[in-house]
Protein backbone atom coordinates (compact mmCIF):
# COMPACT_ATOMS: atom_id res chain seq x y z
CA UNK A 1 0.00 0.00 0.00
CA UNK A 2 2.65 2.20 0.64
CA UNK A 3 4.58 1.67 -2.39
CA UNK A 4 1.57 2.31 -4.30
CA UNK A 5 1.04 5.85 -2.53
CA UNK A 6 4.82 6.82 -3.54
CA UNK A 7 4.33 5.53 -7.11
CA UNK A 8 0.87 7.94 -7.00
CA UNK A 9 2.61 11.36 -5.11
CA UNK A 10 6.24 10.52 -7.39
CA UNK A 11 3.90 10.47 -11.12
CA UNK A 12 2.04 13.56 -9.63
CA UNK A 13 4.64 16.17 -7.79
CA UNK A 14 8.19 14.56 -7.23
CA UNK A 15 8.82 13.49 -11.55
CA UNK A 16 5.81 15.69 -12.87
CA UNK A 17 5.55 14.43 -16.22
CA UNK A 18 5.39 17.83 -17.69
CA UNK A 19 7.64 20.16 -15.57
CA UNK A 20 10.46 17.61 -14.88
CA UNK A 21 10.19 15.21 -17.73
CA UNK A 22 8.97 18.01 -20.78
CA UNK A 23 6.44 15.31 -21.69
CA UNK A 24 3.28 16.33 -23.25
CA UNK A 25 4.35 19.53 -24.03
CA UNK A 26 2.02 20.62 -26.94
CA UNK A 27 -0.51 20.63 -25.14
CA UNK A 28 0.97 22.14 -22.05
CA UNK A 29 1.13 25.17 -24.20
CA UNK A 30 -1.10 24.95 -26.74
CA UNK A 31 -4.56 24.36 -24.86
CA UNK A 32 -3.05 26.29 -21.83
CA UNK A 33 -4.74 29.20 -22.62
CA UNK A 34 -7.95 28.49 -20.96
CA UNK A 35 -8.41 26.83 -17.44
CA UNK A 36 -11.57 25.08 -18.37
CA UNK A 37 -10.55 23.54 -21.24
CA UNK A 38 -6.88 23.08 -19.60
CA UNK A 39 -8.89 21.25 -16.54
CA UNK A 40 -11.03 19.06 -19.42
CA UNK A 41 -8.22 18.01 -21.86
CA UNK A 42 -6.32 16.89 -18.56
CA UNK A 43 -9.02 14.66 -17.42
CA UNK A 44 -9.65 13.03 -20.81
CA UNK A 45 -5.67 12.59 -21.14
CA UNK A 46 -5.66 11.07 -17.45
CA UNK A 47 -8.61 8.38 -18.92
CA UNK A 48 -6.47 7.09 -21.98
CA UNK A 49 -3.70 6.95 -19.67
CA UNK A 50 -5.37 4.38 -17.44
CA UNK A 51 -6.51 2.78 -20.77
CA UNK A 52 -2.86 2.62 -21.84
CA UNK A 53 -2.00 1.54 -18.68
CA UNK A 54 -4.12 -1.48 -18.36
CA UNK A 55 -3.15 -2.52 -22.20
CA UNK A 56 0.76 -1.96 -22.10
CA UNK A 57 0.49 -4.35 -19.34
CA UNK A 58 -2.08 -7.34 -20.69
CA UNK A 59 0.60 -6.60 -23.96
CA UNK A 60 3.77 -6.83 -21.96
CA UNK A 61 2.96 -10.09 -20.03
CA UNK A 62 0.92 -11.83 -22.81
CA UNK A 63 2.06 -11.14 -26.23
CA UNK A 64 5.50 -8.62 -26.12
CA UNK A 65 7.71 -11.41 -24.27
CA UNK A 66 8.28 -13.16 -27.76
CA UNK A 67 8.08 -9.79 -29.71
CA UNK A 68 10.01 -7.62 -27.62
CA UNK A 69 11.46 -5.65 -30.78
CA UNK A 70 7.55 -4.58 -31.73
CA UNK A 71 7.15 -3.21 -28.84
CA UNK A 72 7.23 0.83 -29.71
CA UNK A 73 4.62 -0.49 -32.80
CA UNK A 74 1.82 -2.10 -30.81
CA UNK A 75 2.06 0.49 -28.62
CA UNK A 76 1.80 3.12 -30.76
CA UNK A 77 -1.46 0.92 -32.01
CA UNK A 78 -2.98 0.30 -28.94
CA UNK A 79 -2.87 4.15 -27.86
CA UNK A 80 -4.42 5.44 -31.41
CA UNK A 81 -7.44 2.55 -30.78
CA UNK A 82 -7.65 3.89 -27.10
CA UNK A 83 -8.34 7.59 -28.42
CA UNK A 84 -10.68 6.47 -30.80
CA UNK A 85 -12.52 4.30 -28.60
CA UNK A 86 -12.47 6.82 -26.08
CA UNK A 87 -13.66 9.18 -28.97
CA UNK A 88 -16.80 6.72 -29.74
CA UNK A 89 -17.61 6.52 -26.18
CA UNK A 90 -17.30 10.16 -25.19
CA UNK A 91 -19.55 11.23 -28.38
CA UNK A 92 -22.54 8.92 -27.64
CA UNK A 93 -22.53 9.35 -23.45
CA UNK A 94 -21.73 12.91 -23.41
CA UNK A 95 -22.24 14.98 -26.78
CA UNK A 96 -21.79 17.92 -24.90
CA UNK A 97 -18.36 16.83 -23.18
CA UNK A 98 -17.22 15.91 -27.08
CA UNK A 99 -18.09 19.37 -28.24
CA UNK A 100 -16.19 21.28 -25.92
CA UNK A 101 -13.07 18.85 -26.08
CA UNK A 102 -13.33 19.36 -30.10
CA UNK A 103 -10.30 18.16 -31.72
CA UNK A 104 -8.06 17.88 -29.00
CA UNK A 105 -9.67 14.55 -28.46
CA UNK A 106 -7.94 13.08 -31.29
CA UNK A 107 -4.76 14.96 -30.58
CA UNK A 108 -4.26 13.16 -27.64
CA UNK A 109 -2.56 10.26 -29.49
CA UNK A 110 0.52 12.54 -30.23
CA UNK A 111 0.81 13.44 -26.43
CA UNK A 112 4.02 11.94 -25.83
CA UNK A 113 3.21 12.02 -22.13
CA UNK A 114 0.71 8.60 -23.02
CA UNK A 115 3.40 6.74 -24.94
CA UNK A 116 6.03 7.81 -22.21
CA UNK A 117 3.98 6.34 -19.67
CA UNK A 118 4.01 3.05 -21.25
CA UNK A 119 7.55 2.89 -22.07
CA UNK A 120 8.48 3.75 -18.65
CA UNK A 121 5.81 1.42 -16.96
CA UNK A 122 7.69 -1.03 -18.96
CA UNK A 123 11.26 0.00 -17.83
CA UNK A 124 10.11 -0.03 -14.05
CA UNK A 125 8.77 -3.46 -14.36
CA UNK A 126 5.44 -2.36 -13.26
CA UNK A 127 2.39 -4.81 -12.82
CA UNK A 128 -1.10 -4.31 -13.05
CA UNK A 129 -2.31 -3.01 -9.91
CA UNK A 130 0.89 -0.36 -10.01
CA UNK A 131 1.03 0.64 -13.76
CA UNK A 132 -2.79 1.99 -12.77
CA UNK A 133 -1.82 4.04 -10.02
CA UNK A 134 1.38 5.23 -11.82
CA UNK A 135 -1.32 5.75 -14.25
CA UNK A 136 -3.25 8.17 -12.35
CA UNK A 137 -0.69 10.10 -10.53
CA UNK A 138 0.80 11.05 -14.29
CA UNK A 139 -2.71 12.13 -15.23
CA UNK A 140 -3.48 14.17 -12.22
CA UNK A 141 0.03 15.61 -12.89
CA UNK A 142 -0.33 16.76 -16.28
CA UNK A 143 -4.26 17.74 -15.01
CA UNK A 144 -2.17 20.37 -12.15
CA UNK A 145 0.49 21.57 -14.48
CA UNK A 146 -2.06 22.25 -17.37
CA UNK A 147 -4.23 24.18 -14.45
CA UNK A 148 -1.67 26.06 -12.94
CA UNK A 149 0.03 26.96 -16.22
CA UNK A 150 -3.64 28.12 -17.39
CA UNK A 151 -4.55 30.32 -14.39
CA UNK A 152 -0.67 31.69 -14.78
CA UNK A 153 -1.67 32.85 -18.35
CA UNK A 154 -5.41 33.85 -17.45
CA UNK A 155 -3.79 36.12 -14.69
CA UNK A 156 -0.60 37.45 -17.12
CA UNK A 157 -3.06 38.32 -19.50
CA UNK A 158 -4.17 41.19 -17.39
CA UNK A 159 -0.48 42.00 -16.23
CA UNK A 160 1.78 44.45 -18.63
CA UNK A 161 4.26 42.20 -20.38
CA UNK A 162 6.87 44.00 -22.23
CA UNK A 163 5.44 43.48 -25.87
CA UNK A 164 8.31 41.58 -27.24
CA UNK A 165 8.52 38.75 -24.39
CA UNK A 166 4.45 38.05 -25.67
CA UNK A 167 4.02 34.79 -26.76
CA UNK A 168 5.97 31.40 -26.65
CA UNK A 169 8.64 33.36 -25.38
CA UNK A 170 7.29 34.01 -22.08
CA UNK A 171 5.10 31.30 -21.87
CA UNK A 172 8.29 29.12 -21.48
CA UNK A 173 9.53 31.63 -18.87
CA UNK A 174 6.39 31.05 -16.92
CA UNK A 175 6.98 27.48 -17.13
CA UNK A 176 11.06 27.59 -16.01
CA UNK A 177 9.11 29.28 -13.01
CA UNK A 178 6.76 26.96 -12.72
CA UNK A 179 9.14 24.09 -13.00
CA UNK A 180 11.42 25.17 -10.61
CA UNK A 181 8.38 24.99 -8.18
CA UNK A 182 8.24 21.91 -8.36
CA UNK A 183 11.80 20.89 -7.75
CA UNK A 184 11.16 21.79 -4.10
CA UNK A 185 9.56 18.24 -4.31
CA UNK A 186 12.63 16.33 -4.87
CA UNK A 187 13.83 13.97 -2.74
CA UNK A 188 10.13 13.76 -1.28
CA UNK A 189 9.83 9.83 -0.51
CA UNK A 190 13.28 8.94 -1.50
CA UNK A 191 14.60 9.07 2.56
CA UNK B 1 16.11 9.35 -57.46
CA UNK B 2 17.20 11.25 -60.61
CA UNK B 3 19.62 14.12 -60.65
CA UNK B 4 17.87 17.50 -60.97
CA UNK B 5 17.79 18.08 -64.69
CA UNK B 6 17.59 21.70 -64.92
CA UNK B 7 19.01 24.71 -63.25
CA UNK B 8 15.74 25.94 -62.15
CA UNK B 9 15.00 22.58 -60.98
CA UNK B 10 18.41 22.30 -58.83
CA UNK B 11 17.80 26.17 -57.43
CA UNK B 12 14.44 24.62 -56.33
CA UNK B 13 15.64 21.71 -54.52
CA UNK B 14 18.48 23.70 -52.74
CA UNK B 15 15.75 25.90 -51.54
CA UNK B 16 14.23 23.05 -50.16
CA UNK B 17 17.39 21.78 -48.30
CA UNK B 18 18.24 25.46 -46.74
CA UNK B 19 14.87 26.55 -45.20
CA UNK B 20 15.04 24.08 -42.76
CA UNK B 21 18.32 24.91 -41.32
CA UNK B 22 17.68 28.70 -40.46
CA UNK B 23 14.37 30.76 -41.89
CA UNK B 24 12.03 27.97 -40.81
CA UNK B 25 13.90 26.16 -38.11
CA UNK B 26 11.76 23.92 -36.87
CA UNK B 27 12.52 24.49 -32.93
CA UNK B 28 13.64 28.70 -32.89
CA UNK B 29 11.00 29.39 -35.64
CA UNK B 30 8.20 26.85 -35.67
CA UNK B 31 8.32 25.79 -32.44
CA UNK B 32 7.73 22.41 -32.69
CA UNK B 33 9.31 18.98 -31.41
CA UNK B 34 9.15 20.63 -27.55
CA UNK B 35 9.60 17.42 -25.49
CA UNK B 36 12.79 16.06 -26.86
CA UNK B 37 14.30 19.81 -27.15
CA UNK B 38 14.20 20.08 -23.77
CA UNK B 39 14.71 17.10 -22.19
CA UNK B 40 17.51 16.05 -23.68
CA UNK B 41 19.40 19.15 -24.44
CA UNK B 42 21.73 18.97 -20.71
CA UNK B 43 24.27 18.18 -22.06
CA UNK B 44 25.95 18.79 -26.04
CA UNK B 45 26.63 14.69 -26.81
CA UNK B 46 23.29 14.00 -25.87
CA UNK B 47 21.95 17.16 -28.40
CA UNK B 48 23.91 15.53 -30.72
CA UNK B 49 23.08 12.16 -30.48
CA UNK B 50 18.90 12.43 -30.59
CA UNK B 51 19.09 15.42 -33.45
CA UNK B 52 21.44 12.61 -35.28
CA UNK B 53 18.79 9.86 -34.60
CA UNK B 54 15.82 12.68 -35.42
CA UNK B 55 17.60 13.57 -38.51
CA UNK B 56 17.72 9.49 -39.78
CA UNK B 57 14.24 8.84 -38.81
CA UNK B 58 13.15 11.61 -40.57
CA UNK B 59 14.68 11.05 -43.69
CA UNK B 60 13.77 7.75 -44.18
CA UNK B 61 10.32 7.96 -43.13
CA UNK B 62 9.82 10.96 -45.50
CA UNK B 63 11.84 8.97 -48.39
CA UNK B 64 9.31 6.16 -47.80
CA UNK B 65 6.09 8.36 -47.28
CA UNK B 66 6.85 9.98 -50.92
CA UNK B 67 7.29 6.42 -52.03
CA UNK B 68 4.50 5.30 -51.11
CA UNK B 69 2.35 8.69 -51.09
CA UNK B 70 0.05 7.46 -54.23
CA UNK B 71 -1.18 3.86 -52.60
CA UNK B 72 -2.01 5.28 -49.15
CA UNK B 73 -5.57 6.06 -48.57
CA UNK B 74 -6.24 9.25 -47.56
CA UNK B 75 -8.16 7.98 -44.37
CA UNK B 76 -5.99 6.04 -42.57
CA UNK B 77 -2.32 8.32 -43.89
CA UNK B 78 -1.74 9.80 -40.19
CA UNK B 79 -1.64 5.83 -38.67
CA UNK B 80 0.20 4.64 -41.48
CA UNK B 81 2.81 7.59 -41.11
CA UNK B 82 2.73 6.70 -37.31
CA UNK B 83 3.34 3.26 -38.31
CA UNK B 84 6.55 3.54 -40.74
CA UNK B 85 7.92 6.22 -38.23
CA UNK B 86 7.75 3.67 -35.79
CA UNK B 87 9.42 1.16 -37.66
CA UNK B 88 12.54 3.46 -38.30
CA UNK B 89 12.54 4.42 -34.97
CA UNK B 90 12.65 0.63 -33.83
CA UNK B 91 15.55 0.20 -36.24
CA UNK B 92 17.58 3.54 -34.95
CA UNK B 93 17.14 2.45 -31.32
CA UNK B 94 18.66 -1.02 -31.68
CA UNK B 95 21.83 0.78 -34.33
CA UNK B 96 22.46 3.01 -31.31
CA UNK B 97 22.34 0.23 -28.53
CA UNK B 98 25.13 -1.66 -30.40
CA UNK B 99 27.00 1.07 -31.24
CA UNK B 100 27.03 3.42 -28.63
CA UNK B 101 25.46 1.92 -25.47
CA UNK B 102 26.06 5.28 -23.10
CA UNK B 103 24.45 7.29 -25.01
CA UNK B 104 21.44 4.87 -25.54
CA UNK B 105 21.49 4.38 -21.47
CA UNK B 106 21.51 8.17 -21.47
CA UNK B 107 18.64 9.11 -23.74
CA UNK B 108 16.36 6.47 -22.55
CA UNK B 109 13.02 6.62 -23.10
CA UNK B 110 13.43 9.76 -24.90
CA UNK B 111 14.65 7.66 -28.25
CA UNK B 112 11.54 5.76 -28.21
CA UNK B 113 9.62 9.29 -28.27
CA UNK B 114 10.97 10.06 -31.34
CA UNK B 115 7.89 8.23 -32.84
CA UNK B 116 5.73 11.15 -31.53
CA UNK B 117 8.06 14.01 -32.76
CA UNK B 118 5.12 16.38 -33.96
CA UNK B 119 8.65 17.68 -36.40
CA UNK B 120 8.60 14.46 -38.36
CA UNK B 121 4.87 14.05 -38.49
CA UNK B 122 4.41 17.42 -39.63
CA UNK B 123 6.80 17.30 -42.37
CA UNK B 124 5.02 14.00 -43.80
CA UNK B 125 1.77 15.15 -43.69
CA UNK B 126 2.69 18.76 -45.00
CA UNK B 127 5.74 17.47 -47.36
CA UNK B 128 6.57 14.33 -48.33
CA UNK B 129 3.02 12.89 -49.02
CA UNK B 130 2.97 15.24 -51.77
CA UNK B 131 6.25 15.60 -52.98
CA UNK B 132 8.91 13.41 -54.91
CA UNK B 133 11.75 11.36 -53.45
CA UNK B 134 14.38 13.29 -53.65
CA UNK B 135 12.61 16.86 -53.27
CA UNK B 136 11.26 14.86 -49.81
CA UNK B 137 15.32 13.50 -48.75
CA UNK B 138 16.07 17.20 -48.73
CA UNK B 139 13.62 18.70 -47.17
CA UNK B 140 13.86 16.27 -44.48
CA UNK B 141 17.56 16.19 -44.24
CA UNK B 142 17.56 20.30 -44.24
CA UNK B 143 14.77 20.29 -41.06
CA UNK B 144 16.55 17.45 -39.45
CA UNK B 145 19.77 19.48 -39.34
CA UNK B 146 17.91 22.52 -38.08
CA UNK B 147 16.85 20.48 -35.51
CA UNK B 148 20.27 19.08 -34.78
CA UNK B 149 21.38 22.91 -34.59
CA UNK B 150 19.25 24.05 -32.09
CA UNK B 151 19.27 21.17 -30.16
CA UNK B 152 23.56 21.25 -30.12
CA UNK B 153 22.55 25.21 -29.14
CA UNK B 154 20.94 24.74 -26.44
CA UNK B 155 22.25 21.52 -25.17
CA UNK B 156 25.73 22.88 -25.42
CA UNK B 157 24.92 26.80 -23.51
CA UNK B 158 23.40 24.45 -20.76
CA UNK B 159 26.55 22.41 -20.17
CA UNK B 160 28.61 25.34 -20.10
CA UNK B 161 26.50 27.12 -17.70
CA UNK B 162 25.24 24.23 -15.56
CA UNK B 163 28.27 22.42 -15.95
CA UNK B 164 31.50 24.57 -17.03
CA UNK B 165 32.89 21.51 -19.67
CA UNK B 166 31.43 21.26 -22.91
CA UNK B 167 31.25 17.56 -24.94
CA UNK B 168 32.66 16.25 -21.13
CA UNK B 169 36.21 18.21 -21.35
CA UNK B 170 36.10 20.57 -18.41
CA UNK B 171 36.46 24.70 -19.36
CA UNK B 172 37.13 26.43 -16.54
CA UNK B 173 38.90 24.87 -13.98
CA UNK B 174 37.79 24.50 -10.65
CA UNK B 175 37.50 28.13 -9.08
CA UNK B 176 34.08 27.71 -11.27
CA UNK B 177 31.05 27.71 -9.80
CA UNK B 178 28.09 25.95 -12.21
CA UNK B 179 25.09 27.00 -12.71
CA UNK B 180 23.47 23.93 -11.52
CA UNK B 181 19.74 24.84 -12.55
CA UNK B 182 20.87 25.35 -16.41
CA UNK B 183 21.20 21.27 -16.46
CA UNK B 184 17.85 20.61 -14.52
CA UNK B 185 14.90 21.07 -15.78
CA UNK B 186 13.99 24.53 -15.33
CA UNK B 187 17.32 25.53 -16.87
CA UNK B 188 15.63 24.26 -20.04
CA UNK B 189 12.28 25.94 -20.09
CA UNK B 190 14.39 29.38 -19.26
CA UNK B 191 17.19 28.66 -21.67
CA UNK B 192 14.95 28.22 -24.66
CA UNK B 193 12.56 31.41 -23.39
CA UNK B 194 15.73 33.08 -24.12
CA UNK B 195 16.54 31.97 -27.08
CA UNK B 196 13.08 32.93 -28.70
CA UNK B 197 13.25 36.41 -26.81
CA UNK B 198 16.55 36.96 -28.61
CA UNK B 199 14.99 35.80 -31.82
CA UNK B 200 11.91 38.21 -31.51
CA UNK B 201 14.30 40.91 -30.61
CA UNK B 202 16.11 40.55 -34.03
CA UNK B 203 13.06 40.31 -35.87
CA UNK B 204 11.63 43.54 -34.32
CA UNK B 205 14.84 45.25 -34.98
CA UNK B 206 14.52 44.11 -38.34
CA UNK B 207 11.14 45.35 -38.63
CA UNK B 208 12.18 48.67 -37.38
CA UNK B 209 14.96 49.10 -39.31
CA UNK B 210 12.78 47.99 -42.52
CA UNK B 211 9.95 50.63 -41.50
CA UNK B 212 12.99 53.32 -41.51
CA UNK B 213 14.10 52.52 -44.61
CA UNK B 214 10.66 53.24 -46.26
CA UNK B 215 10.04 56.58 -44.66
Amino acid sequence: MKELVWIFLGALVVNNFTLSYFLGLCPFFGVSGKLQTAFRLGLATTFVMVITAIAAWALNTFVLVQFPYLRLLSFIVVIASAVQFVEMVVKKASPALFAALGIFLPLITTNCAILGLALFQTSRGYGLLQGIVFALGAGGGFTLALALMASLREEAKLSDVPALARGTAFNLLLAGILAMAFMGFAGLGSS
Amino acid sequence: MNAPSSPAEAARLHAEFVKGLWRENPVFVQVLGMCPTLAVTNSAINALAMGAATTAVLACSSLLVSLLGRFIPAQVRISTYVIVIATFVTVVDFVLQAILPDVHKELGAFLALIVVNCLILGRQEAFASKNPPLAAVLDALGMGLGFLFALLCLGATREVLGNGSLFGIDLFGPAFEPWVVMVLPPGGFLMLGLILLLFSWRLQRRAAAAAEEKR
